[in-house]
């Protein structure tokens, strides 16, 4: 019995009750034949579209500004960069090239890590003047960045006829298919079918990818000041370490992996999502990481993988479910909203005084 | 040049203001709107918006921050007008209903948002944010399966066509819509006078009961005012007119200039003739210039021509202006003392036996309710409730209003709500129109306005923060210290 | 019964987790009465008041055996307002003021004269509206009496700090039924003229039938004021008498005296460099702006292979000195390390030049607590030397291993193995990894600050033998900081005391107790002759 206890304690109560909610879900679509293979073949290309966004609050929790809510910085900087493609492929510049798409979402990538870089580093410079209050100020700071490109997004000088409106021609369309540009060039990599379960085997492997080289960076000399300086910023000062320049340091990569985990989510889902969409992804983002097991103020590899494919497993699951018990509604989003805010909470109310 | 200092200092310190009242002033040069236009639509919203943003003042004072969980006061608000609607209450008494009903909502959400408050001191705000975002999941849960999926409601009107879950929208034609805006003065006037009586009859019957001073000077001063208010309903004339439920602009001006001249006449004449004070009050004087100054704008053309144009809903002015005089009174009380305190150091709080926790909750339970009652004036006077959006942005608008006005995280005056709302909601109104002059797009306005209100917080919470570490380094005075052992015992292990 | 004493303390005894830190203490004091309270950091004079005042540290730690009693009844306080009711103030050393609030303000905080209004007949006491005049005149009286003629409502915030001190005091003698007031070394933030003013409103206070306890390191103070005093060491009452029955070499002398510990073999101390060795380490004008511990002036000179000790009491500065040197803390003037200067405002810079530092603060500086004990082992050396680090300069996790199974047998570390988390050793344990790590890193100066707070006597030896050794065998350099004069005193080769920030005096171990306890209190040789 103390043993079962312990083991909850140092699993968490919450990750135990969402674990068990997912195998009753499961059970559910069991129940009411659902086909289980699809869904999970569902949960894990959800799992990978989602995974490097979450993976974006390792280095920021890790170098010591907490969860990253402005992650919404650094997905406006992926969305510049599929922009920027988008409009280089319309204009032929990748026709020549042996295979255009992959060339079309390396020049995505490129130009997110560009964008998010410099978003990144100036927000950076922010933090360090907020310390202490990092997540309520990211928070609106994210807010105000999609406010504000809002507006860019009326204003930018793009041409191509994928990305503007049609008739009006004002201003950028709220969802640009990626159709004919990069859409599903990782999902369709290496992707083959278990019975009724496809597995995207290209996106799972960018986000493996993605993950080895985040801990190879935890690794090496610099990455492992960076978390000196997020864990003990006292100690690390006494090794001569300057905490500041870390804390820049792991809002930048966070951003940029905010920037490379848009095209990645974009590219599978095959639309780029453009005004509001990026509000709220920091909420599910932190949440994500959050169920897997991690705190405002220690976050883990681990805890990205366990914590997405839980969350998103949920989520997936869910829908067909719920379906079948209330005829209709949009309970997925809901749940999404209960779920991720009840679990933010949950860590706010833990980590108490750790945080400020 | 020290007067030119001075103006330079409170322009830097007032930043964000001046920012704002050079927005609104560009905004309207470049509309297409017309002051009357403008100023029909400002009150408009004043009254909708303004004790929805002095609900927000209490929490900063104690050391809460801007209480981004006001969300939940006003889906307390929705549910209780959801249900005077579902049992067809109308009119005034209906709003009563919905008091009623969202008082003991209101206070215990706010009575869980404080306690979970108290676990997670120093990111109330952020836990605010999200609680009010947990919230609205709860809400929009119950809303939208459990009422008629799980609880059966038999009210095709305010269900959607399966009968399971609320309508996007509740209609309150015909039995909230305007419910307050549209009380007639003259119905005010009884009622104030019947209260007033009653107060009165009541204390004086105390006081004799308990032998003590019956202190008439000071009730016929509180009693007189109403009362010939009252006897002058009686005339045919008055009668008509304070008949209407709105009162001009132009006219609640006059009003209020004459009233503060004879006001002013009356002390005069009280402190030289029957006090016999030598010494003439010059700041007397000086109130009743002001007055005339008032009084001789409205002598402008234009300005005479809008304040003609814009209708006060009385009842919702005076209960706004009840909560603007409630809050510095409440906070001249031991309570509101205590607030104060806890608000500027939890630590001396505690060492002088406040009970830090239990106010702290107190001021969230204050919040609240007046959230939610600030809601209820809200959308009476929009006519409609948007069942799964009114709430949401209740807390950004409100919040952003209040900082516009020069209110920082950790002090904020009634005064600051009053100026942050006009200007606020002046460029609220105005970006749209503006946007769409200046750069044939009004969606861009449209966009402006959110990017204003999200970019006013953050640049709010980044110049708190910082301005906290700096202030810290500087004071020298440690948060927290009680008396500590000099060695902490350690206990060896862990 | 007549209220001989006001304030009764009967045999009381206090251990947190085991270590006992006051043993049958008593002591009594009389209305009006000025009462001495003297002793070494650590001896328990805080943990006494902790008692008195029912703080939450004490229930929380397990209680306390023995009495207090207050005008002869016993009292039973479970919070700091339980004895404010029963008439016993504190004038804290750090201010307990709201920058913010008016003086008024402050003086009446938790306590403000109200008025009813309709509203608190109805919703009860809490809605009275406050009696600004009455609270007004009763903070004028209280200031009135300390002799403090400035404006009731201006703000505290801004104010001399001498001023916010008498702020404290009369918020404090505005409390009507105050009885006994306790003064936590008052004086150690004024200037000379305000110390003097305060000892004439203690002396007024004591006229009026308020007893004070004082508690205080500076004897000059004491010898001028109290009546009686008591005197603590390692939580035991070692004196108990009236003032005009001693002096200050006794009371400095009964301060510090204690048996001198045997942590390391005579033989091995024979070592100790002669006057002509080269200089290690020349110390300049160091000030040091370290809260709580200000360094206001240092010259040192260390020979290279000393052991020196830097003592004093806590908050006099010592701890201060190498905090500075390693740029934790801003400092100006000049520190040579074997010739080099160390800027301080370069982070790492003294590290860089061969300097290690064991911190006093080992949770919060000294070590990465989630972390394996391997890792902080190596840490401050793959950082700074870029040690340790493979392919790619990817930590070499084999190299890690090995290094730290070495240095967890030299050091007689004990754990599980290097992989083990730090937070989950012992103390001693801890400390040992906070040495080993320095070690690591190889260095020509070592500096360890607390070395022995809060580990077990077996590991304390361990330590002292093994620095001692180091020194002998290798020629380090080794300053040491503590409270502890007795292990100082057991290992050092020269000890300096610094007190208010200055080194009051360089010492060898062999010195009498009392030439310790004067640096220590602040009173120059001079005063004493």
């Amino acid at each position: 019995m103390d043993s079962i206890k312990r083991a909850v304690n140092s699993f968490g109560l919450p990750r135990v009750i969402i674990l068990a909610f997912f195998v009753f879900l499961l059970g559910m679509a069991a129940f009411y034949d659902l086909g289980i293979p699809a869904l999970l073949g569902d949960v894990i290309r959800r799992w990978g579209m989602f995974g490097i966004l979450v993976l974006a609050m390792v280095p920021a929790i890790q170098s010591g500004i907490g969860p990253n809510f402005g992650v919404s910085i650094g997905i406006i900087g992926g969305l510049l960069g599929s922009l920027i493609s988008i409009e280089m492929r319309d204009m032929g510049y990748f026709e020549a090239t042996a295979n255009p798409e992959v060339v079309s979402v390396i020049i995505a990538l490129i130009f997110a890590i560009v964008f998010a870089g410099i978003f990144g580093f100036l927000y950076g410079l922010l933090l360090n003047r907020v310390k202490g209050s990092e997540m309520v100020v990211s928070t609106y700071v994210g807010f105000s960045m999609v406010a504000l490109f809002n507006i860019m997004w009326l204003l930018l000088p793009f041409r191509s006829g994928t990305s503007i409106w049609p008739i009006a021609g004002e201003g950028l369309r709220t969802t640009i298919s990626l159709a004919d540009d990069f859409g599903g060039v990782f999902n369709d990599l290496l992707a083959f079918e278990l019975g009724d379960m496809s597995v995207p085997t290209g996106l799972l492997l960018v986000f493996f990818l993605c993950c080895f080289l985040v801990w190879l960076f935890t690794q090496s000399r610099i990455g492992m000041m960076m978390r000196a300086a997020g864990s003990n910023p006292n100690f690390a000062r006494a090794a001569g370490i300057n905490v500041n320049k870390m804390r820049v340091l792991g809002t930048t990569l966070s951003t940029i992996l905010g920037g490379i985990g848009i095209v990645a989510f974009a590219q599978s889902f095959g639309f780029l999502q453009l005004y509001n969409a990026p509000l709220m992804m920091g909420f599910t983002v932190v949440a994500s990481v959050l169920v897997g097991g991690a705190s405002v103020v220690n976050a883990r590899i681990f805890n990205v993988l366990l914590g997405t494919f839980l969350f998103q497993g949920i989520l997936t699951v869910a829908i067909p479910v719920a379906n079948q018990m209330v005829p209709e509604g949009n309970l997925s989003e809901i749940l999404r909203m209960i779920i991720s805010n009840g679990i933010i909470l949950y860590a706010l109310s833990k980590s108490r005084e750790a945080t400020r | 040049m020290s007067i030119l200092n001075k103006v330079g200092k409170y322009l830097a310190k007032n930043n964000v203001t001046v920012l704002f009242v050079i927005l609104c002033l560009l905004a309207y040069h470049y509309s297409t709107f017309t002051l009357p236009t403008l100023f029909e639509e400002l009150f408009i919203r004043i009254g909708r918006n303004t004790f929805l943003v002095l609900s927000l003042l209490i929490p900063i004072i104690a050391g809460l921050g801007l209480n981004f969980g006001i969300v939940i006061g006003a889906i307390a608000a929705q549910i209780a007008i959801f249900v005077v609607v579902l049992f067809g209450g109308s009119g005034f008494t209906g709003i009563l209903w919905a008091v009623a009903i969202c008082t003991p909502l209101a206070v215990f959400f706010g009575y869980l948002v404080g306690s979970l408050f108290n676990k997670m001191k120093g990111t109330e705000m952020i836990g605010g944010l999200v609680a009010g975002f947990f919230s609205d999941g709860i809400y929009q849960f119950i809303f939208l399966f459990m009422l008629g999926g799980v609880i059966v409601v038999n009210a095709p009107d305010l269900m959607i066509a399966t009968g399971v879950g609320v309508r996007n929208i509740i209609n309150l034609d015909g039995n909230l819509r305007q419910a307050i805006d549209n009380m007639p003065m003259i119905n005010i006037i009884d009622a104030a006078f019947y209260a007033i009586t009653a107060i009165c009859a009541i204390l004086i019957i105390f006081r004799l009961a308990k032998k003590r001073d019956l202190q008439i000077k000071k009730l016929l001063k509180a009693f007189l005012p109403v009362a010939i208010l009252w006897a002058a309903s009686w005339i045919p004339a008055v009668g008509a007119f304070m008949s209407a439920p709105r009162l001009l602009l132009l006219y609640a001006i006059e009003f209020g200039v004459a009233g503060a001249v004879i006001y002013q006449l009356w002390k005069i004449f009280a402190s030289k003739v029957l006090d016999k004070n030598p010494e003439l009050p010059k700041m007397r004087l000086v109130y009743m210039g002001v007055a005339g100054g008032v009084y001789a704008i409205t002598f402008i053309p234009a300005m005479y021509e809008a304040l003609s144009m814009v209708n006060l809903p009385v009842l919702t002015y005076l209960i706004i202006a009840a909560l603007y005089m409630f809050i510095p009174w409440f906070m001249n009380t031991k309570l509101g003392q205590d607030m104060r305190t806890v608000g500027q150091d939890r630590a001396v709080a505690t060492s002088s036996g406040i009970n830090v926790n239990k106010v702290r909750i107190i001021a969230m339970i204050m919040s609240t309710v007046l959230a939610s009652y600030g809601q209820i004036i809200s959308l009476q006077n929009i006519g409609t409730v948007a069942t799964y959006g009114s709430h949401i942005a209740v807390g950004l608008y409100s919040i952003a209003a209040l900082l516009v006005g020069g209110a920082s995280v950790q002090r904020a005056t009634t005064k600051q709500a009053v100026l942050g709302i006009v200007l606020f909601h002046t460029m609220f109104i105005l970006s749209a129109n503006a946007g769409a002059q200046l750069l044939g797009n009004a969606q861009i306005g449209e966009f402006f306005r959110v990017f204003a209100a999200y970019g006013v917080i953050a640049v709010a919470l980044a110049m708190h923060a910082w301005s906290r570490r700096k202030g810290g380094q500087t004071l020298g005075l440690p948060a927290a210290t009680v008396v500590v052992p000099a060695k902490p015992p350690e206990s060896g292990s862990k | 019964m007549s209220e001989e004493f006001v304030l009764e303390l009967e045999n009381i005894s206090k251990e947190y987790s085991g270590n006992p830190v006051l043993k049958n203490v008593s002591l009594s004091v009389k209305p009006g009465e000025i009462y001495a309270l003297i002793g070494e950091n650590g001896a328990g004079k805080s943990t006494l008041m902790n008692i008195l005042f029912g703080m939450s540290v004490i229930h929380e730690t397990g209680g306390f055996t023995g009495k207090v009693k207050i005008g002869g009844q016993e009292a039973k306080f479970t919070s700091p307002a339980d004895a404010m009711l029963a008439g016993i103030g504190m004038v804290h050393q750090e201010f307990m003021l709201i920058p913010g609030f008016t003086i008024v303000e402050n003086i009446k905080v938790g306590r403000e004269e109200t008025l009813p209004t309709i509203a608190s007949r109805v919703f009860g006491k809490s809605l009275e509206r406050l009696d600004t005049e009455r609270m007004a005149a009763d903070a004028r009286k209280a200031l009135d009496a300390i002799g403090m003629d400035i404006n009731e409502f201006t703000r505290v915030a801004g104010l001399p700090v001498g001023y916010m001190q008498f702020v404290e005091i009369a918020r404090e003698i505005d409390k009507e039924n105050l009885k006994l007031l306790v003064f936590d070394e008052p004086t150690a933030v004024l200037t000379e003229s305000e110390a003097e003013q305060l000892l004439s409103v203690m002396q007024s206070l004591s006229d009026k039938g308020i007893a004070i306890i004082f508690i205080t390191h500076r004897l000059s103070e004491v010898m001028a004021v109290a009546r009686r005093m008591t005197v603590l060491r390692d939580g035991e009452v070692v004196a108990s008498k009236p003032i005009a029955q001693t002096d200050v070499v006794e009371i400095a002398e009964l301060m510090v005296g204690r048996r001198i510990e045997k942590l390391v073999d005579d033989e091995s101390r024979s070592v100790a460099p002669d006057e002509n060795a080269e200089i290690a380490v020349k110390v300049r004008d160091l000030f040091v702006d370290m809260p709580g511990e200000m360094v206001k002036g240092v010259d040192l000179d260390i020979r290279k292979g000393e052991i020196f000790g830097i003592g004093g009491l806590a908050g006099q500065g010592k701890v201060g000195i190498p905090n500075g040197i390693m740029g934790m803390s801003p400092a100006s003037g000049t520190v040579e390390v074997f010739g080099e200067k160390v800027t301080f405002s370069k982070l790492g810079d003294a590290l860089s030049k061969g300097v290690s530092f064991v911190s006093e603060d080992r949770r919060g500086v000294g070590l990465l607590i989630g972390e394996s004990i391997a890792h902080n082992i190596i840490f401050n050396t793959m950082t700074v030397k870029g040690g340790f680090l493979g392919l790619g300069k990817i930590i070499s996790h084999h190299q890690v291993r090995a290094h730290a199974q070495s240095m967890i047998e030299l050091l007689d570390i004990r754990c599980v193995g290097g992989s083990q988390r730090v937070g989950s050793l012992s103390g001693g344990n801890q400390q040992k990894v906070c040495l080993a790590a320095a070690l690591t890193l190889k260095p020509r100066l070592l500096i360890v600050s607390e070395p022995t707070r809060g580990i077990d006597i077996g590991a304390k030896k361990l330590i002292m033998e093994y620095l001692t050794k180091l020194r002998n065998e290798e020629g380090l350099t080794i300053i040491m900081v503590s409270s502890e004069l007795a292990e100082l005193r057991s290992v050092c080769d020269r000890i300096a005391i610094v007190s208010e920030g200055k080194v009051s005096s360089i010492l060898p171990p062999e010195a009498p107790d009392a030439d310790f306890g004067l640096a220590m209190s602040a009173v120059g040789s001079k005063e004493v002759e």
